[in-house]
Parts: structure tokens; C-alpha cells; sequence
């Protein structure tokens, strides 16, 4: 059937879960550029007879071109789906993506995440008054300065703002800065405690 | 936010993944010409063109592309689960229809099949009309209603857009549950961290066992 590898494509990313990124499935990729290839390649020959007059090839033109087309759209799909599992993991896991999301990215869109974040960067940096303002800051609304956490895991030692430097060990709490501990909490480092 | 990453916000949209899948529905056709050398794609024959008056299943954005017409070189029928026998039975009582069996899609697809104008193309869109209808006070009242309980029986009747319709009712519930508790201003793990942090830990517990 046609456009048949290019629905694999699909099928794959359908079945992943957030918080994951399969591998990017270059083989199967080129399997469908080479089909969309072919395609082309025998309606360009066939194209040939049509113009002579010969109106019966049209029909096998028409249905080629709608897999080509088709073929097309699978494609672009999968490239813009993953580039948006991408784009949300930014604003999730921080500028920093984890080394098995990283790994199963291809170069190019490991290029667009640099850029992506480059861009973010230099807006959040840009807003707000002097310092900028960090986005990803403050996802509920605050209710107080201060709050108090507790490890969830070893972390090692954290320096606070006012230069103190404090130890996250496993099960110890703390009473820190909301802002500075905020994205602690949000990787799952440390656990929010509300009285 | 559970919604995120299970169905796209706009299910017309040209990369959506489930309009894609929903248009790979079968649809079963007849040839009116000969095609010549696409014999491959009837896998009954060894014919190298597929003749005239040949019937075969078509996805549906062959057939919708294909489409033209009088003058067109196919002519659709339309599919099992949307003829009359089926149109019955949604009719009789559309709440013990296992739509999910019946193709996960069933209104995505059944409404691009309303575009292909067959012969019984308000009969079609009528049924889907009541057949959610009738559908949707259980859905609400099974989302709404159930807190921490297994549903998965419930759940697997539905279609694709019921089950996300579900999952944002069930979402709803929780989010005021957490209100009433005053969970809500609590700083939690983002879902995606803990989601990966879950997958990780299974996968080195099963390479260490």
C-alpha cells in the first residue's frame, strides 16, 4: 500500500508518553523519501505518454501524486511533533534536557534546540527591568517570600543568594527562598511542604 | 495538561497526528478505468494494472483525492460502520456501542466521510449527531463524578474525542479537588519530570534483575 512507512512514523509517535522522546528514526525516513523518490520518478515517465495523447495513464498519475502527497504530510507531521515535544521539554526540564532525550535527538533539531533556547534566553533577558525577567519563574501564584522544602534527594550544597551555603541532603528541610528554589522543585529535587 | 501531549489542540490542522490517523480509515471503493501499472496495491491479483470494476479498500485520503466527481476514476461506497445495519444499532441505544472497536476515530472520520457526499450523507451525519448525543450525560456524569476509581471499563468504550472529553472532566475534578484541600498552591514536580524520573527508574530496574 502507499504511504504505508510513512504511517509507521506516525503509529511511533502516537505511542510515546510525555516526558519522553523516541529515537529520532532516521532509517525509516529515508525508506520514505526513496518511495516518494520512486513516485516521482514514474510519473515523470509516464507524465511523458500523457502529453502524447495517451489519456489512460492519468488516472495511475493522480493516484501516485496523492501518496507523494500524503507521504509529504506524514513526514512534516512527525519533524513538527517531535520539534514540539522538544519545545515543551525546554520550558519543563530547563535549559538543561536530560541525557537520554539528548541522545535520541538528531543533529538538526538539536541545533534548533540551541537556537530555541538562545532566542529564549536573550527575550527573557531583554523584558522586565534591569536583569530581565525569568518566564519559567512562578508558574502559581506566589503567596509568600519564603517556604519550606524538603530533599527528596541528595543534591549537594546550594548557595543562597545572601551567600550561605547550605547542604540538600536526603530528608533534611529547609526554609528557602520561593524564587530560589522554585525550578528544585519543579525537577522533583526538592518537595514543597505547605502547612 | 494531561491533554498536552495525548490530542492536539486543533484536530484539523494539518500536522495533527490524529487527523492523519483518522484519515487512514478504510473506505471501500470500485475502479470505473484501468490504472495501469499500480496492480501492487490490489494484493489479490498479480495483475500489473488494476482493472476496471476492480473493488478494494482504499484509506481515505486516496479515496478523498481521487474523489471528483461523476467524472471520477472510483466510486465510494460507504463503509461498514456507518450503513444502516450500524446506523440501527447506534440509533437503538448508543450507549453499549463499544466505539473504540468500531475505529478509534469514529467522529473524526465520520465527519471527513460527510464530505465525500455519499448518497446517504445525512443519515450519516444525523446518527453522529445522536449518537453522541445520547452518549455524552454518561460520559459527563462517569468524569465528573468518579474520584480515584478504576474506570478503565468505562473508558474503553470510547472513541479518541470522547476519551479526551473524559480525561478534561476527570482533570477538572481533581484540579477542585486539590482547590478544596488547598493543594492547588502547592509547588509540585512538573508531570513531564516525574513522568521521565518514572520510565528511568524502570528501565534501570530492569537491567539490574
Amino acid at each position: 500500500m502507499l504511504a504505508e512507512k510513512a504511517l509507521d512514523l506516525i503509529r511511533e509517535l502516537k505511542r510515546t508518553s510525555g516526558g519522553t522522546l523516541p529515537p529520532f528514526n532516521e532509517d525509516k525516513i529515508r525508506q520514505v523519501l526513496e518511495e516518494v523518490q520512486t513516485l516521482f520518478e514514474q510519473n515523470r515517465d509516464t507524465a511523458k505518454y500523457a502529453a502524447e495523447g495517451q489519456h489512460d495513464v492519468l488516472a495511475a498519475i493522480q493516484l501516485r501524486h496523492a501518496g507523494i502527497q500524503r507521504n509529504k504530510r506524514c513526514l512534516l507531521a512527525y519533524l513538527y511533533n517531535r520539534l514540539e515535544n522538544i519545545r515543551r521539554m525546554r520550558w519543563e526540564f530547563g535549559s538543561v534536557l536530560p541525557a537520554d532525550v539528548k541522545y535520541n535527538m538528531c543533529e538538526h533539531e538539536v541545533q534548533w534546540f540551541n537556537q530555541y533556547n538562545r532566542l529564549l534566553a536573550n527575550y527573557m533577558r531583554s523584558i522586565g527591568e534591569s536583569g530581565g525577567l525569568d518566564l519559567t519563574q512562578d508558574m502559581k501564584p506566589p503567596k509568600s517570600l519564603y517556604v519550606l522544602v524538603r530533599c527528596l534527594m541528595d543534591h549537594g550544597e546550594f548557595e543562597t543568594q545572601d551567600g550561605t551555603v547550605i547542604l540538600l541532603k536526603k530528608n533534611s528541610q529547609h526554609y528557602l527562598m520561593r524564587s530560589e528554589c522554585e525550578h528544585l522543585i519543579r525537577q522533583g529535587v526538592l518537595e514543597h511542604i505547605v502547612q | 495538561m494531561a491533554a498536552n501531549f495525548t490530542l492536539d489542540s486543533n484536530p484539523d490542522s494539518y500536522f495533527s497526528l490524529d487527523d492523519i490517523l483518522a484519515s487512514q480509515e478504510k473506505v471501500p471503493c470500485t475502479f470505473n478505468t484501468q490504472v495501469s501499472n499500480m496492480g501492487y496495491m490490489d494484493q489479490s491479483t498479480t495483475d500489473t494494472n488494476i482493472v476496471s470494476g476492480t473493488k478494494l479498500e482504499l484509506p481515505f485520503w486516496l479515496a478523498k483525492s481521487l474523489d471528483r466527481g461523476s467524472r471520477s476514476i472510483i466510486n465510494i461506497d460507504t463503509p461498514k460502520n456507518y450503513k444502516e445495519v450500524y446506523r440501527q444499532i447506534f440509533t437503538a441505544d448508543p450507549n453499549v456501542v463499544d466505539l473504540h472497536k468500531l475505529g478509534p476515530y469514529f467522529y473524526l472520520f465520520g465527519g471527513k466521510l460527510i464530505s465525500l457526499h455519499l448518497p446517504d450523507n445525512d443519515d450519516i451525519a444525523s446518527v453522529l449527531l445522536k449518537t453522541f448525543q445520547g452518549r455524552f450525560r454518561r460520559i459527563m456524569d462517569g468524569s465528573q463524578n468518579t474520584l480515584n476509581v478504576d474506570l478503565t471499563s468505562q473508558v474503553s468504550l470510547l472513541d479518541e474525542q470522547e476519551r479526551l472529553l473524559f480525561s478534561a472532566g476527570q482533570q477538572g475534578l481533581h484540579d477542585f479537588q486539590k482547590w478544596e484541600t488547598r493543594e492547588s498552591e502547592k509547588l509540585s514536580t512538573s508531570t513531564m519530570v516525574a513522568n521521565h524520573r518514572k520510565r528511568k527508574r524502570f528501565v534501570l530496574s530492569s537491567k539490574s534483575s
